[in-house]
């Protein structure tokens, strides 16, 4: 990329050199531009023509009334339904209710695993016996396919699976649910699963964190008669809280997605009654029940909520650990 | 210098490159649009050279073999035409292949034909040849299973196989709650449900995780609640106004309210794992279940030595006393082949060929499933097919599946609804609707 640059020089050499200014200026200029189509070119045809144009059609599909297969007789102005799919969406309790457990798992991430991975993350950056071991196996979750880890955890849940017979062995059978297939339950199960997957992820961010709060201060604390507590609430936690926002902003995104856990993991029936969340409405809705508008409609609402959060946190919470990057010119 | 002024040329040749091969990106795909309209391969050639392109869906089992059989012999018969046939998975074939085939306008000559709503869009969108004038005898010998293929009383489509549901019993279960025989009636049913309750079986095993196992239950209290006339009424027009649509559910709340299925069974799926619903009937937990006619196969796949368990007995869906329903109605489905719009009439000959007497016997002997030409039916040699059979025949009016039936988007909201109330959260009013919202959509 130094190329970019070479006509600089040129430039401010002057009308006495030997090449002429002008001509230098144009050929770096088009060969700017050839190497500027060249590199990018082919990373912008993929990005419009599988991420822009697909968001646009989908905006343009939201408003039909498009039948399941054959003929997306997109001219067909009768087709055209204008915010039909929009108002049905949220007039349909069964959306209602995906927003619903959409946003808990969202603020029950944010509240049961934010200060759960804090506090490992406190506990592990100390000095301790098999810390490595500790924190590798912390991870291990993360690093598993969601699908591999959603069947595991299905298989282990059943009525007669590892779970139940673990209870059972601990003589704390009286605890023994049918996890997965009890409508009433079946969403907390799904929240603990992707609190085991994901804590292992904000544990590590925080550890990473943690490593970038001088010891000094901490010691400084001491010296002045803090106790352990006490460096951690006052030092320790507002140094960390970059990261913590940061984490937060990756969680919420993830929340918002929650897609695949719930997918292979409960059953159809259960997912309607209990489970559904704006992305598993989506599929369902768009791809399986024959209604490509009424999907694009959900789609869109989706993508609607997540921007709107999304730019939200980053203005109010990220402000100043993005500044000069994403957030130049945001006061 | 000269360093540079070869980047430069690298870097025009790249520029090139990319907008040379933007353009012959344009221009392929020009081309491959403009090949249907001057003519297929399929057309080309002299009149006597004919090649039929055919696509079906048999991947494993014996089918695939019988499917090329049937090609070679047929090419051997008729000297000059050339069949070209191939299998492929089910799913994909339905949902993807067939729809882009008959969109792009090259399709192949003779496929898979599903019935009811995905035929009714086939038709309305003049993709299929019909039938009626081209091969009378063969649409005639097979009575009444031609129905869910026909639109308007045009024939576009033949099926070879049709099977309906029933209850898969265990007979052993049956013989020691002391129930004589499978019953015929409603509170014969709820009788032996009570009986086998009280010998600690499991009555029924539903695998209503997956939905449409659940759905079925529905569409058989509809099926024996409503007249075959309201039935077809509701098919045409989508027309749920007759009271025994919500009767249907009233009953369905009943039967449920009396607890003959399984513990946790919205969570259970129908065919995966001992934990399924066949599974439970494999394994003798459960003495009951209402499944289609593929149902020994699965059962076998799940018990320990994977043979198909001696105890297995069926009957059919028995009657609702005291309802306009008909007592000997059949819920089924099947598979079927039509020919394209503009397939060669060698076409018709072929299905004609696939539907003689002497393939059927072959394919009821294959053991894959019921053939629908009723002469070929005494080559059936598994026990439970013939059962199956012997149903099918006695049954006075089929229905298709009713998801099936009203296609996609109504099969749906129908099947939501009706998961809402086998759950305890939906109304029988509820399920009415979301059919007539959706059809409202169509």
């Amino acid at each position: 990329m130094a190329s970019l640059t070479a006509p600089g020089p040129a430039e401010t050499a002057g009308p006495g050199v030997l090449r002429p200014p002008r001509v230098r200026h144009r050929n770096g200029r088009t060969r700017t531009w050839v190497e500027v189509v060249v590199f990018v070119a082919p990373a912008l045809i993929l990005f419009i023509g599988f991420v822009i144009v697909p968001v646009v059609l989908a905006a343009v599909y939201s408003f039909f009334n498009l039948p399941a297969a054959f003929s997306w007789d997109m001219l067909n102005a009768e087709r055209f339904v204008g915010l039909d799919n929009y108002t049905r969406a949220f007039s349909t309790p069964e959306f209602r209710r995906a927003i619903t457990n959409t946003f808990f798992i969202l603020f029950a991430s944010l509240l049961v695993q934010g200060p759960l991975a804090i506090a490992i993350a406190l506990l592990l950056n100390r000095r301790l016996r098999g810390r490595g071991v500790l924190r590798l196996l912390i991870f291990v979750p993360y690093v598993l396919a969601e699908v591999i880890a959603g069947l595991t955890w299905k298989l282990l849940l059943q009525p007669n699976g590892g779970v139940n017979a673990l209870l059972e062995g601990l003589g704390l059978g009286f605890l023994q649910r049918n996890w997965l297939a009890d409508p009433d339950i079946a969403l907390y199960t799904i929240f603990l699963i992707l609190t085991w997957k994901y804590v292992g992820f904000a544990i590590l961010l925080m550890l990473a964190g943690l490593q970038g709060v001088p010891k000094e201060l901490g010691e400084a604390a001491e010296i002045d008669g803090a106790s352990w507590w006490q460096t951690q609430r006052y030092v320790t936690l507002p140094l960390l809280a970059p990261t913590i926002r940061i984490w937060a902003f990756l969680s919420i995104i993830g929340s918002l997605q929650v897609f695949d856990m719930v997918w292979v993991t409960v059953a159809p029936t259960v997912r309607q009654m209990s489970t559904e969340t704006m992305a598993t409405y989506m599929v369902q809705q768009g791809q399986f029940a024959g209604q490509p508008g009424y999907g694009s409609a959900i789609a869109v609402i989706l993508f609607l909520i997540s921007l709107v959060i999304a730019l939200g946190y980053q203005r109010l919470a990220l402000r100043r650990d993005l500044a000069g990057a994403v957030t130049r010119g945001v006061r | 210098m000269s360093r540079r002024s070869i980047q430069r040329t690298v870097a025009r040749i790249a520029a090139a490159g990319v907008v040379l091969g933007a353009l012959a990106a344009c221009g392929g795909d020009s081309s491959d649009t403009a090949a249907p309209g001057t003519g297929g391969g399929d057309e080309s050639g002299t009149a006597e050279d004919v090649t039929l392109t055919w696509w079906h869906n048999a991947t494993s089992g014996p089918m695939p073999e019988v499917w090329a059989q049937v090609a070679a012999d047929f090419e051997a018969n008729n000297p000059g035409v050339t069949v070209v046939q191939t299998g492929y998975q089910n799913e994909e074939l339905q949902r993807t292949l067939i729809p882009n085939a008959l969109a792009s306008g090259d399709s192949p000559d003779l496929f898979q034909v599903w019935p009811g709503g995905e035929i009714r869009d086939q038709v309305a969108n003049d993709y299929l040849m019909q039938l009626d004038d081209m091969i009378p005898d063969t649409i005639a010998s097979v009575g009444a299973t031609v129905n869910p293929w026909q639109v308007d009383g045009a024939t576009y489509g033949i099926p070879f196989t049709f099977g309906i549901e029933g209850f898969w019993y265990n007979t052993d279960l049956f013989a020691e709650a002391g129930i004589e025989s499978p019953p015929t009636t409603l509170t014969e049913l709820n009788e032996a449900v009570d009986k086998l309750k009280a010998i600690d079986a499991t009555p029924i095993a539903v695998g209503a995780g997956d939905k449409w196992p659940a759905a079925h239950w529905w569409y058989q209290f509809a099926l024996h609640s409503c007249s075959p006339d309201t039935l077809t009424t509701a098919a045409a027009e989508f027309d749920f106004t007759d009271p025994c649509w919500i009767e249907a559910g009233t009953e369905l709340e009943e039967f449920i309210a009396s607890e003959p299925f399984q513990e946790g069974f919205l969570g259970t799926p129908a065919q995966t794992g001992a934990g399924s619903s066949a599974g439970l009937i494999a394994n003798g937990q459960a003495a009951m279940e209402l499944m289609g006619h593929w149902n020994a196969g699965v059962i076998g796949g799940l018990t320990p030595d994977e043979q198909v368990p001696p105890f297995l007995g069926w009957f059919p869906f028995p009657a609702i006393e005291g309802s306009a329903g008909d007592p000997n109605a059949a819920l089924g489905g099947g598979d079927g082949f039509g020919c394209a719009k503009d397939a060669p009439t060698e076409c018709a000959d072929l299905l004609a060929y696939i539907m003689s007497e002497e393939v059927q016997s072959q394919f009821a002997a294959s053991g894959s499933g019921i053939p629908t030409v009723t002469a070929a039916q005494s080559s059936l040699e598994d026990p439970n097919l013939k059962a199956v059979a012997d149903g099918l025949s006695q049954a006075s009016f089929v229905q298709l599946w009713l998801d099936t039936e009203y296609g996609t988007t109504v099969g749906n909201a129908m099947n939501e609804g009706i998961v809402n109330l086998v759950a305890g959260n939906g109304t029988p009013e509820d399920i009415i609707t979301r059919m007539q919202d959706a059809a409202a959509t169509l």
